[in-house]
């Protein structure tokens, strides 16, 4: 029951599997972080259609179960409408996974940077426009800055299921971790150890979630605006 | 504290020839506010207000609390949208929204009770920021005109640190500096000591004063007797939305013509 060998005799496939995972995750921060940003600054825009446009989105994607996002992605866009990034097949999929996970993981971004500009004082904006900054450079240079500095431990934690809803891109073609496990315990030639396998893929995950908190959190610390 | 005869000349210094001329004392309108409204909801707080100010002329705002004084001062720079009426800064209406409001406002100073100085940024960033992101000034030109101006009003020491480590006093200095970096036409100043502690008003007042004699033009909302006394070309009484009266700073203190301002310091001069 305790052997962890199945886990071991399988260690460069789950490797190889984490490693597609930890591909995913990189990619999808990087872009959530510029859809949330982006999504964000349209809710506050002085431009009604904007604000619109942000608020549809964050109310229709946020409340969409992310399995039919990445399907639409994968099956709806790649497969019948045959929109592809690639002709390699583990690249299209690849991309459309990132494409997918970020648009979600996006709107969270947004209303969790929403919610941190709101505690910016309402005179910080006033301060920048009396100096004729323009709406745009004010959001940049003064607002944006001081949100994201009270938002990187809600952050984190938005970033954590993040890594987690990784696995949803198994549904959506893409061999990240939780495909791969399934690959293994699918084998004919897999005897048992299920429990053992799962149980080394959920330390493998520990071992790429925790680290963010612990560093989001320190972030938070150091970054902290004083008033 | 700050001798304003021997600090630089704050409206004319400047790194930048972009900047708009400097005020020249004269008696050139500068602002002139005709037959302005202003609702909020039902709320009237600003009725048909009628007011000019001379190029380098100090005008004193003094009145009871809600009577609609910082709402004026707000709506000059058009942090508030007036209703109807017109005002104009320099011969030119303030323009509805975007770039040329932008423009605008650099023109015209703001320094508000709270100070709000950019609390992620130094004292040096929260002042050379305008002139480098808005008149597009070189940093190091920017760096050097800030200093001169923290220099002016006597904080260059604290030029590194962010605003939270400073005491009122110090950070409402900044906060001049900062709208002084812009070189503007004028500057609108909403309550600038009343969030200080009592030993710290003086050593705003006096910078105040000091720009008053270079000849800056000032709106000052303000209950500080004395900075009107001395500072003041003007003293406009505001209560419920309207200019109820406008007389000279020692005639007004000594000798109102109206019942409403009587009343009015005859609450603040016991207190
Ligand atoms: N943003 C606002 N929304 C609604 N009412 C406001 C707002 N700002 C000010 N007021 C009201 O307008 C009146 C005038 O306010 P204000 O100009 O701040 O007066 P003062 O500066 O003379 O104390 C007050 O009754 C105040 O409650
Ligand atoms: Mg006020």
């Amino acid at each position: 029951m305790f052997d962890f060998s199945p886990f071991f005799d399988n260690f460069d496939e789950i490797m190889q599997g984490f490693w597609a995972t930890l591909r995913l995750a990189a990619a999808a921060a990087v872009l959530s972080l510029i859809i949330g940003t982006a999504l964000a600054s349209f809710r506050v825009a002085p431009v009604p259609v904007l604000r619109a446009f942000g608020t549809g989105y964050v109310n229709i994607v946020r409340n969409t179960p992310l399995t039919l996002v990445l399907l639409m992605c994968s099956l709806g866009l790649n497969d019948i409408l045959a929109l592809k990034f690639s002709d390699t097949s583990s690249t299209t999929y690849y991309w459309w996974a990132v494409l997918g996970l970020s648009a979600y993981t996006g709107a969270f971004v947004c209303e969790t940077l929403r919610s941190g500009i709101n505690t910016v004082p309402l005179g910080q904006a006033e301060a920048a426009r009396s100096i004729g900054l323009t709406f745009t450079q004010s959001l940049r240079v003064i607002i944006l800055p001081q949100a994201f500095r009270a938002i990187i431990a809600p952050l984190g934690s938005v970033f954590i299921a993040m890594i987690k809803n990784t696995t949803v891109a198994a549904a959506a073609s893409y061999a990240e971790v939780a495909l791969v496990t399934k690959t293994i315990v699918d084998k004919p030639t897999f005897a048992n150890g299920v429990i053992p396998l799962f149980l080394g893929v959920a330390i493998g995950f520990l071992i790429l979630t925790l680290p963010t908190g612990y560093f989001f959190g320190w972030l938070a610390k150091r970054m902290a605006v004083a008033r | 504290m700050t001798d304003s005869e021997s600090g630089p000349d704050l409206t004319k210094n400047g790194p930048e020839d972009s900047a708009p001329e400097p005020a020249t004392a004269g008696d050139r309108p500068l602002v002139v506010v005709e037959h302005v409204n202003k609702h909020f909801g039902e709320l009237h707080v600003l009725k048909d207000i009628n007011l000019t100010v001379d190029s380098g002329e100090v005008v004193v705002v003094i009145g009871p609390s809600g009577g609609g004084k910082s709402t004026l001062c707000r709506s000059i720079n058009r942090l508030e949208p007036i209703d109807d009426g017109t005002i104009l800064v320099d011969g030119k209406e303030l323009p509805k929204e975007g770039k040329d409001l932008a423009k605008l406002r650099a023109d015209v100073g703001m320094v508000f009770q709270s100070f709000n100085l950019f609390a992620h940024k130094t004292i040096l960033d929260n002042i050379t920021l305008g002139p480098v992101k808005v008149r597009k000034a070189g940093r190091q030109d920017s760096q050097k005109h800030a200093m001169e101006l923290l220099d002016r009003v006597g904080i260059a020491n604290q030029a590194n640190k962010y605003p939270a480590q400073l005491s009122g006093g110090q950070q409402q200095r900044a906060a001049i500096a900062r709208s002084l970096a812009m070189k503007p036409k004028v500057m609108l100043f909403d309550e600038p000591t009343s969030a200080l502690d009592p030993e710290m008003v003086n050593e705003v007042l006096d910078v105040m004063t000091g720009l008053a004699r270079e000849g800056m033009t000032m709106i000052v909302v303000t209950h500080e007797m004395g900075f009107a006394r001395r500072a003041a070309q003007k003293v406009v009484f505001m209560a419920d939305g309207q200019i109820v009266e406008e007389n000279t700073p020692d005639e007004f203190f000594t000798n109102a013509r109206t019942e409403r301002a009587k009343d009015f310091l005859s609450k603040i001069l016991t207190h």
